[in-house]
């Protein structure tokens, strides 16, 4: 098989690629890596990605690291396949390049370490520090606050269709919807309808059911 | 039509902007904002920037903020008309650019913005820095270059053997590095990055962001 993407069920990044993949139609093999046991930091992983994080991506001979490049690519090489995840028009491309910096930096930091803390935390056998909680829910609110504004007054974070920049977020969300932090997004009514609309797309179902 | 940049000279992320600019040949006017006294908090640089951060752009119509979403519009921009290409010619090409672009962001930048804000910002501020979180970023920023050595050991610059976004987009935090981090011996022992280092500070488009008035 042509595409392969080396990941775990566990990792949000992972999913992001195999989410950009579902919304494509596109068929790939997916190699688990054991992270438990270290086994990012080998091969086949260490040789795609040396930092030793999943996901690492094939595609024939391109091979690369980095989730939001990999999606990146996906879309631009399969541009003419599946849902349409960024638009031709450059102006268009750009507003989503926006929010996909936002999500990278600004999101993301707030719902990894919520993440980490409240899910993964426990998986380790470690315990969750609620003061580290109530600082990334204090943190995610403030950039909730300029997504509500934002989809007030645009359906999506990129404009009126759906895009990578929205696609980036799912995986932390549905995360963050598992636990009290869902309350957050609950009290912005904006973002609240947003999330439920990205939750529900077919293809993070078919991700999840796999 | 000459964009408008809003931020100052002195800051990284504008800094970026400004070299991709001088690089394509855009031309631009740079409003300042005052950050000393906080005026990217203010409401009117809010309705730039919701963050209330440095930089934006106002381009006729179009506006933008996000210095990496900045510099890969005008990177297509240029592309697309015949100009500079900065981006990478094939579509694989590309995409190894954007995969060093992100890693700038998750594995570089978050190490230096840290040690910024506890060695610049917050002695500006009056208060004192944790010097114990600089020494950590330090020790993790070492794993970070080793893996930057081994790529430049086998291309020239960090996309391929042509320089683009993707090499640019570190100027600005690797200056820090080099001057007020006091670490430039991270970049000098790394022979591969070092030379990487050189070579890309010299271009004309950085000098001239460094000879802009502070």
């Amino acid at each position: 098989m042509a595409i392969k993407v080396y990941g775990h069920p566990f990792s949000p990044a992972a999913k992001r690629v195999l989410l950009a993949l579902a919304e494509k139609g596109l068929d790939y093999e997916h190699i688990l890596i054991d992270l438990a046991t270290g086994q990012q930091k080998k091969d086949p992983l260490i040789s795609i990605n040396p930092f030793g994080q999943v996901p690492g991506f094939q595609d024939g001979d391109l091979q690369l690291f980095e989730s939001r490049a990999i999606t990146r690519y996906i879309a631009h090489a399969y541009a003419d396949k599946g849902t349409p995840l960024i638009p031709e028009d450059p102006k268009k491309l750009a507003v989503i390049g926006v929010w996909l910096e936002v999500e990278a930096q600004k999101f993301d930091a707030a719902g990894q370490k919520l993440s980490f803390e409240i899910l993964v935390k426990p998986i380790k056998g470690l315990t969750t520090d609620e003061a580290v909680v109530e600082e990334g829910q204090a943190q995610l609110a403030a950039v909730l606050d300029i997504y509500e504004a934002r989809l007030g007054k645009s359906k999506y974070l990129g404009g009126d269709d759906f895009s990578l920049a929205d696609l980036h977020h799912i995986p932390i969300v549905s995360n963050l919807q598992k636990t009290k932090v869902k309350a957050v997004f609950d009290a912005r009514p904006a973002v609240a309808a947003w999330a439920a609309t990205l939750l529900a797309r077919p293809a993070w179902q078919k991700i999840n059911a796999a | 039509m000459v964009v408008k940049v809003y931020g100052a000279t002195y800051a990284a992320c504008p800094q970026r902007v400004m070299a991709c600019l001088f690089e394509l040949g855009f031309q631009f006017d740079l409003i300042k904002i005052d950050l000393q006294s906080g005026e990217q908090k203010q409401p009117q640089n809010l309705l730039r920037q919701p963050f209330g951060q440095v930089p934006s752009i106002e381009d006729g119509d179009f506006k933008l903020f996000e210095s990496r979403a900045i510099i890969r519009y005008y990177a297509g921009k240029s592309a697309s008309q015949g100009g500079t290409n900065l981006l990478g010619e094939t579509l694989e090409e590309r995409a190894l650019v954007e995969q060093w672009m992100e890693v700038e962001v998750n594995n570089y930048n978050p190490l230096i913005y840290t040690m910024v804000l506890q060695l610049v910002v917050l002695p500006q501020q009056g208060q004192v820095g944790d010097m114990e979180l600089v020494k950590d970023c330090k020790g993790k920023l070492e794993k970070v270059l080793d893996v930057y050595e081994e790529r430049l050991s086998k291309s020239k610059y960090l996309g391929g053997e042509r320089f683009t976004i993707a090499d640019l987009t570190h100027l600005p935090n690797t200056r820090f590095l080099m001057e007020e981090g006091g670490m430039e011996d991270l970049i000098k022992r790394r022979k591969n990055l070092h030379n990487w280092w050189l070579d890309i500070s010299s271009r004309p488009s950085w000098l001239k962001v460094m000879d802009l008035p502070k």
